[in-house]
Parts: C-alpha cells; structure tokens; sequence
C-alpha cells in the first residue's frame, strides 16, 4: 500500500510491537506527529517536559522491561536536548531507538531554522545512526536501527528524518519482525560477517578452559556486571554462583543481576566498594567477571587490579577484552549462553575457608543514628520495610545513588536504573517515569538528592498529568554531597560551589504542581509519610533531612589500589 | 611509554556516506594524528578499503583497532606487518624547466628513477613515480636541486604478501562478528 513517510515510521513501530513513545513535538516531526493522531489506539504517546526527560524516559523503560525503548523529538534544539539521554544510555548499553526529523532536503546545509547535523553529533554515542533522505528506504532503515539497537550489546541508536520524505509517498508492504532478517538491510549486514554465520556460538574450547580454571582455583571472585542484568540472566548467574560456592561483588551496572539477599554477594566492588568485595578482590586467586568492563570506577587502578589472580573476562563486546584491565583469558559471548554453557559443565565446589576470609570483612557500612536527622541507612531501610520488595528504584547521581546501591537489597535484573557510566544528575525522574509507564503493575520510586533533583524536576508535571504514582525520595543534605565529600577529603575543604542554601521548598514545589509533598526528620514521619502516598496511589516528593557532612563509605580514592580505603 | 612507530591499518568499510569520517575520527578521538590516508573502491560491491597510518605503539594500536572493528560499517581490520607487507604511494611533482637543458636533465633522472613524465609543458614538467618512502624521499632530494613548485602524494596503499588477505578468517573476527551479529 501507498502510505506517507510518517505513516511508515508508525507502520514500523507496529512491526517492531512498540506501544509506547516517549516525545516532544515541533516544526520538523509534525507530519509524524499528525500521524500519530490517525494512529492513537496504537500507541501512548508520553508528552514530557523536556526533550532530555523524555530521553531518559524511553531509556527507564528500555532498561526496566527489557524491551527498546522509543523517543521522538523535532529538528535543532529538540535533538540536541536529547543528547545527554542519548550519551547515557549509550555508556550503559541500554536498547533505545531515538526518531529526530530534520529540515527538508532543499534547506539542508543552509543553516536554516532549527537546522543541526545531528547525526554528525551523535556519531560517537550512538552504537549507529542514519540519516533518511530518500522515503523509499526508510522502513529498511527503521528495521536495521531496531536490530542494531537490541542486538549484541545493546544501544542506542538515532534516525533522523529530513521533513519532506516524512510527506512523500511510498510502497509499504508489512513485514513481520521474525522475518526481517531474511530481506533488506540486515540480510545485507548478516551476510557481510565473514566469519561462518548462523546463530553466533560461544567457543567450546573457551568454556572448557575455564571450567580447568575454576578446578585450579581455591579462591575464585565472581564479579557480575552490567552484562548479567542486560541478558536477564539472574537465575543461570545464580546457579552458577552457588555451584563453584564463590562470593559474588556486584558492580553498580550489576545490581539486581545477583539477589541482594543471596548470602554469598559481597555488595558493591570499587571506588565506594564495601571491605568485603575490595578486600576479596585483593585475596582472590581466579576472578570472573560477567559483562563487566573494568571502569576506572571498579579497576581504580588497572595495573594493580587483581593482579595476584587469574582474571577471566566474559563479555559480548570484544572491544571491552583487555581495554581496561589485562586478562588471563576471556570468552565472546552473551552472557547467558555463556553461563548456560558452563553450568552444563561445571561441578559443585567448596569454597568455605574463603568464603570465611572475605565474610569475616563487612558487606555493608554501619552508620550511627541521628537525634534530629535521618541516616541515608535509616531512609533506605524503611523504605525496604515499609514498600513493596519488588519495587524498581530509579536514582540520580551522586551519594544519594551509592547508598541506594549498597543498602538496597536488589532482586531482580532491571530493578535498579541507575546512570552508572556516564553518571548523568537528572537522570532518575525521566527514568523512573519511563520505568512507571512500562511497568503500571509495580510500584516505582525515586532516590535523589537535592543537587539532582533541581536540574529536571520539571518532569513532575509529566507524572502528574499521567497519573503515575511515584514516590521522590529527596536525600536533602543542602550541598552537593559528592562533591563536597572530595572537597572534604582531598581540597582542604574548601567547599567551593557546592553549598545548596537556597530553594526550592521541594515541599511546596510538589504541590504547585499537583503533588503531595512532605518533609521528614525522623523514621516515623517517614514511614507516615510513605504510607500516606501509597495508599493516596498518587505520586510523591518526601524531603528528607539528613546531616550535611554525611560521607559514604567506604572510599579509595581515583587511581589508587583497590584496598587503599581513604575512609572505612 | 611503550615505543612510538608508523603503523599501517588496513580497514575495510562499507562504501558509504559518512564511514570515512566514522574511522577518521577515533584516530582524533585518542590524539592521533593520521600520517597517511587512502581510500577507494574494491573489487567487490559495495565495499571501499582505507589505508591507514599512525604513529602509535603495540598496546595502543590494538586497542584502536578494536575500536575500529566494533563499528557496524567496518568489515574487518587489519594492523600490517611491515615486513609481510607491500606499500606503495603515488607521487605528482611539478619542476620547473625553463630550457632544454634542464628538462633533458630532469627527464634522465625521472628515467633512473623509473618515474614517469605526464606532462610538458612550457617551461614546466610533471613527473609521476610509485614507490616507497625512501624511493619518493631520493626523488625530491634530487628535484630540489631544481625548482619544484607542486608536489602532491596520495597517501600509501598497503596489501599483504603471499596468500595472506584481508578477508581471511580469524578467531578474533569471529569474536567481533558475534557482537554485532542480529541476536
């Protein structure tokens, strides 16, 4: 059939199953935008404050259901708002296909309104991006970009669209997703492997060297990263874990790949990793790590890391091998093939006597309680108590998001979102609503900080308007606490910039608009106020106090060797 | 610091808009500048081969190359050994002659040279000579006894020797196949 270019875009999102679009309209996407008019039974459309919230939100949802996320936005300023969303979700390998539409093709090149290269920006933070100029080959494309974004390690990848070939007509004739690979553009990219193509195999000889490995080892360290929670391979990585008996560190990308709850993870690994997990690290005689690459937040310093063990890096991006951290051997592969592949193979260890060495240092950091403020601790474990256990916490960046992360006790892959690698202040509100819409059966919340939360609280009237019942937790401290934290720590204290005595009564802010808000000092005005706001089903801002010079703990410095606590 | 050389990159591409400057800039992403860069068609559809070279050293050539193999338009790559391989460049230069001594003169040069004469003009001559560096290198050395008044490389082309090519498989490539493979 003949359809418009705009009625393809919508045509390909049915194909790809797409039933949500986070976006924001303008001069260039209208022709889409007026199709979506035709087409609204098809798809909710969430209309955001800012293009940047709506970025984060289709990567909340992408990240929390496992499904790609979509956000539309117009030419100039509306595709360059989303480059933020588009360099977060691009550092955490989240699936999230970004639709811009530019000028027409006769203004290209003209420096006309609203006109920017967009695709020239987004070149280094995108895992591919296209420019459509002819009407003709733009379901192809759209098609290509879905693969693309979902497939080996996911990410994010833009389609801009010049505004005339989303008017022009062209032959559209539906294909259905299993049979993409067949035709077109993929066909095309499938063939071009020159290596023997069918369904990608992880090396036996790979497995069966590291299943030797773990025989040798007396003292093996699992770490499980941000892979483990993009292939949803929480059950095969616990199976694992429990069968070779090793104490599991979780990165921050890693958490909710290993159940907080199970007594052999060691919590967090790195920078504000706890004693267990760093101490561990140091101790080990073979590492794993699943879908992880070594940051300089985990591998503080490369040369150092682990250098006493064996370390094996699992991981379906060959580029990461070796980038960071110099392996000892390493497997290509998805990580749940991976694993599945080794549990086949792998037999029960015992590891007890190690396990008795790495336990015997704390997994988490004690905190002494307040007369008249709360302790990050306290928040965190009330609203463990008192919320759901399922509930997907979305967090912003900064002390607020390393406590989340080493007090909450995650279950599942896709509970947590959390900007991680390219730690993006502003991220969790647009997450979190993304998260909501996706999940409507859970209950959402949101860990920020007052630093975080004023640079996208405007997105409060897009969880108003749409009715979405989450709950912001404001971890108040009136500073930039990380910040302030390094300023303490390692600028004489100078607290250059960082003091926040200033507004908003976030209170005040929710109600303007439209929202319950509450301010709290104490575990019982807090778990008030919490109940309060689950049982009003609407959404929430609870300002909690907490002491100013607050540190987390523990913490090893940038750069330095992963044991080197500048504080316990 | 590990030791700094010239390296040779073969990279085969798509032979689209905008590859080059996806393969050109991580090389200024990491600090590199590109000391020689040549681009064109192969004999297979579809498909453009760029040749590369970089001052870097053993860990960091690795590290871009696998860069460079991570993207979707990107086939496979090749760091060369510069033992095991063939590089060549094409060179232009515009001498000027102002009588027939000196273009007798500068014609028997470009003869020992095996260069070739494609243009006379008055006044000026033009020689074209492939080579490698030190071949280019003696030719100036000697023209600018005269007065050279353009001069224009290609940029070199590199293949392997032998049997050997780009297109062979590896484990590796199987390795990076696989992440970008369709799951």
């Amino acid at each position: 059939m003949q359809l418009t270019g705009a009625q393809i875009v919508l045509e390909c999102l049915r194909e790809q199953e797409v039933d949500t679009i986070f976006g924001y309209p303008g001069g260039t996407i209208l022709n889409i935008y007026d199709a979506l008019y035709e087409y609204r039974d098809c798809f909710t459309h969430i209309l955001t404050s800012h293009e940047q919230g709506a970025s984060h939100a289709a990567d909340g949802y992408a990240r929390s259901t496992g499904k790609v996320g979509v956000c539309f936005a117009t030419s100039g300023p509306g595709s360059t708002n989303l480059i933020t969303g588009i360099a977060t979700a691009y550092m955490d390998s989240s699936p999230v296909v970004f639709i811009t539409c530019n000028v027409s093709e006769g203004l290209i090149g003209k420096d006309s309104f609203q006109e920017v290269d967009i695709t020239g920006i987004t070149m280094p933070i995108t895992k591919c991006n296209y420019m459509v100029r002819d009407v003709h080959k733009l379901a192809d494309i759209i098609r290509e970009a879905f693969a693309v974004a979902r497939s080996g390690r996911p990410g994010p990848v833009l389609i801009d669209i010049v505004k005339n070939v989303t008017a022009e007509k062209a032959e559209y004739t539906p294909v259905p997703r299993s049979e993409h690979y067949a035709s077109g553009r993929i066909a095309r990219l499938l063939q071009k492997s020159l290596y023997k193509f069918d369904m990608p195999r992880v090396d036996n000889n790979d497995i069966d060297i590291l299943i030797k490995m773990i025989s040798e080892s007396k003292k093996p360290l699992l770490i499980c990263g941000g892979g483990v929670v993009r292939s949803r391979s929480q059950a095969e990585f616990m199976m694992f874990a429990e069968k070779i008996d090793a104490p599991v560190a979780v990165t921050v990308m890693g958490g909710g790949g290993f159940c907080g709850r199970n007594p052999l993870t060691t919590g967090m690994i790195g920078m504000h990793g706890s004693q267990a997990s760093n101490m561990a690290c140091d101790g080990c005689d073979l590492l794993i790590a699943f879908g992880c690459r070594f940051s300089d937040r985990v591998a503080l310093d490369p040369a150092s890391f682990a250098k006493q063990a064996k370390i094996v890096q699992i991981d379906i991006d060959r580029a990461e091998i070796n980038k960071n951290v110099k392996t000892d051997h390493h497997i290509v592969g998805d990580v749940r093939q991976v694993l599945n592949m080794l549990n086949v193979r792998l037999g029960r260890y015992n590891h007890q006597e190690w396990k008795d060495y790495v336990f015997s240092y704390p997994t988490e950091t004690e905190y002494d309680d307040l007369d008249d403020k709360l302790t990050p601790k306290q928040i965190l474990a009330t609203i463990a108590r008192v919320m759901p256990q399922d509930t997907i916490v979305a967090t912003d960046v900064g002390q607020h998001q390393m406590w989340a992360i080493q007090h909450f006790h995650f279950d599942y892959a896709g509970q947590l979102l959390t900007s991680g690698g390219f730690g993006t202040m502003g991220f969790g509100l647009g997450a979190a609503i993304g998260a909501q819409v996706g999940n409507p059966d859970k209950t959402v919340i949101h860990i920020t900080g007052d630093g975080s939360f004023r640079m996208n609280c405007n997105e409060l009237a897009t969880e108003e308007h749409y009715d979405l019942p989450i709950i912001t937790f404001v971890f108040n401290n009136s500073t930039l606490g990380m910040v302030r934290q390094w300023q303490n720590l390692i600028y004489n204290k100078h607290y250059s910039q960082t003091t926040l005595d200033r507004g908003p009564d976030f209170v005040k802010l929710a109600e303007a608009y439209g929202l319950m808000g509450r301010s709290v000092c104490n575990v019982e005005e807090l778990e008030a106020a919490i109940n309060d706001a689950m049982a009003s089903k609407k959404g929430c801002v609870i300002d909690c106090r907490i002491e100013t010079d607050e540190m987390v703990r523990p913490m090893v410095g940038g750069g330095s060797h992963i044991t080197d606590f500048i504080i316990s | 610091m590990a030791e700094q050389r010239v390296y040779t990159l073969a990279v085969l591409v798509d032979n689209e808009a905008g590859v080059l400057s996806q393969v050109s800039r991580l090389f200024s992403r990491k600090g590199y500048n590109i000391e020689s860069l040549a681009v064109g068609p192969t004999h297979r559809n579809d498909e453009s081969r760029i040749t590369i070279e970089v001052i870097s050293d053993d860990d960091q050539i690795i590290l871009l190359a696998n860069q460079l193999r991570k993207l979707l338009t990107v086939h496979s790559v090749n760091i060369l050994d510069n033992e095991k391989s063939l590089r060549r460049e094409l060179v232009m230069i515009k001498v000027m002659a102002p009588d027939s001594e000196i273009r007798n003169e500068i014609i028997q040069i470009a003869n020992i040279f095996r260069g070739q004469i494609v243009d006379v003009s008055v006044g000026a001559l033009t020689i074209a000579l492939i080579g490698d560096e030190n071949k280019i290198k003696g030719l100036e050395k000697i023209l600018s006894e005269f007065e050279i008044i353009e001069l224009v490389r290609t940029g070199y082309v590199a293949l392997e020797r032998g049997l050997d090519t780009i297109y062979n498989d590896t484990k590796e490539k199987g390795e990076f196949n696989y992440g970008k493979n369709v799951l």
